[in-house]
């Protein structure tokens, strides 16, 4: 009873939450300083796509659609035809990075490991309609990260 | 130097005035401005984060920033709005804070306007501040500008009295209205600051002075998860601007009036070498700041108050225990031996 009544009047349950609350500010803090520190990123990090080539430059893609099949938001279009030295090639591939959910499917679908996702999460779009990826674009994307990408999909190989 | 003095002596009284209440409303501004950085960095702290510190070294032109942006933003009155109420209405909130700073004694001659009833006069000028936020919600026709205003109303209808009652303990105990003499009534060491027979009082005074400036726990009135930012929600630019200064030029004046009436003013605790060495303006800066830093620190660990539960903290525990209190100094004055403790 004379302890409730100390409590009370001497507000010592707020100053024991003042407490818990002065003991964090002198706790070391978590913050990472973002763009010049950066969190580690997993080998199976999912961002933005690339189309990758085969070592001698050809182009991997095959235009076999089994990306288009299985994308799940519809964000893949492709159109192919038949190149001069008889094989199937595709004379568009975009992406449309608005509706894609960056789900994966697409690099799991490629029997040649062509479309793939990087770890790049750093691009923005400044017009509406720069939200939507060229063939291109995504062979340039790949050409300029294929050492990270090859790089990425070893170190993950062995879990697959 | 005499030349000086000769110069400054011959100038016009309303220019000398001037000067003075520029010396004071300057850095009292700067001041408002660095407590909305030590703010953010202070409850970032407690949140085990770092706040901001991408402007300037450590973040220090963050103030600068902010102001230089609100101040290029549109001001947008709303159609329905009462135009002239509209803009006064920050004027309003933000005067009151400022004026009241005229009667502080910031030392033992360090003061402004040296009147025999400043108490009053603070007392009055800080219920004015009111009136700027219930203008704004009323002037404002929006439905949650107007509930913050009524809540704002309520709420500090309530306090004010507590904090008056609180008040008259102090100057019981100090038997002046002068805020410089309560403060000589406090002198001679820390067990003379009247925040140990009036304890009950300075608690109660605090917890009003949060209530009164309408801080956390106390900010129902801007109440930003129910009524989205009550009484200013329909501000933007420098009127949404002076709002965010009167706020903060409130927190820094009830921490000044605290300091002067519970926490011995620009005195040292204690009248021996280490402390005395120390020059009363710093004394009273430090206090203030110490005050000023329990708001902030108040806002990163209590809740908002239920609106029910502030209306009876207010007008059930303080405005009672206030007045048993104020009968107890009044017979402890007169009729025991413990009388010279409480002034």
């Amino acid at each position: 009873m004379f302890k409730r009544i100390f409590n009370t009047w001497f507000l010592l349950e707020l100053v024991r939450g003042l407490g818990l609350t002065g003991g964090y500010f002198f706790r070391k803090k978590f913050t990472i300083q973002y763009p010049d520190e950066k969190t580690p990123k997993s080998p199976r990090f999912r961002g933005l796509h690339a189309l990758r080539r085969y070592p001698n430059g050809e182009e991997r893609c095959i235009a076999c659609k089994l990306c288009e099949a299985v994308c799940p938001a519809l964000a893949i279009t492709i159109e192919s035809e038949e190149r001069d030295d008889r094989t199937r090639r595709t004379t568009r591939y975009d992406i449309d990075l608005f509706k894609c959910i960056y789900c994966g499917f697409c690099e799991e679908a490629c029997p040649v490991d062509s479309i793939v996702l990087t770890d790049l999460h750093e691009y923005h779009f400044e017009t509406g309609a720069s939200g939507t990826v060229s063939k291109l674009d995504l062979l340039r994307i790949g050409d300029t990260h294929e050492g990270a990408i090859a790089r990425a999909r070893e170190a993950d190989a062995r879990y697959r | 130097m005499t030349w000086l003095l000769t110069f400054w002596a011959d100038l016009p009284h309303i220019v000398q005035l001037g000067v003075k209440i520029v010396a004071i409303i300057g850095p009292l501004m700067a001041a408002v401005a660095y407590y909305t950085l030590a703010e953010r960095k202070v409850i970032g702290y407690m949140h085990v984060r770092i706040g901001p510190n991408r402007v300037g070294p450590r973040g220090l032109l963050q103030p600068i920033a902010d102001a230089v942006k609100l101040m290029f933003k549109e001001m947008i009155v709303p159609t329905n709005a009462d135009r002239y109420l509209f803009i006064i209405a920050p004027i309003l909130s933000l005067a009151p804070a400022l004026g009241a700073w005229a009667v502080v004694p910031f030392t033992d001659t360090l003061v402004l306007a040296d009147i025999n009833a400043s108490l009053l006069y603070v007392l009055a000028l800080t219920s004015m501040g009111v009136y700027g936020m219930v203008v704004a919600g009323w002037a404002s026709n929006s439905k949650y500008a107007f509930l913050g205003a009524m809540r704002s109303a309520a709420q500090i209808v309530a306090y004010e009295i507590a904090m008056g009652f609180a008040l008259v303990g102090v100057l019981m105990a100090a038997g002046s209205l002068n805020l410089r003499e309560i403060v000589l009534a406090q002198s001679g060491g820390i067990h003379q600051w009247f925040f140990i027979p009036l304890f009950p009082l300075f608690l109660v005074y605090l917890i009003s002075g949060v209530a009164e400036t309408n801080r956390s726990p106390f900010d129902v009135a801007e109440g930003e998860s129910e009524i989205v930012a009550g009484f200013h929600v329909e501000y933007s630019g420098m009127g949404f601007a002076v709002f965010f200064l009167a706020e903060y030029a409130n927190m820094l004046l009830i921490s000044a009036l605290t300091v002067l009436m519970f926490l011995g003013g620009w005195h040292a605790p204690a009248q021996i070498p280490p402390f005395v060495w120390i020059p009363g303006l710093f004394w009273f800066f430090g206090k203030l700041a110490a005050v000023a830093f329990l708001f902030l620190w108040f806002r990163a660990t209590f809740p908002r108050y239920r609106y029910d539960q502030i209306m009876r903290l207010g007008w059930k525990v303080f405005i009672p225990v206030t007045l048993v209190w104020i009968t107890v100094i009044g017979v402890a004055k007169f009729f025991t031996p413990f009388g010279h403790w409480f002034g």
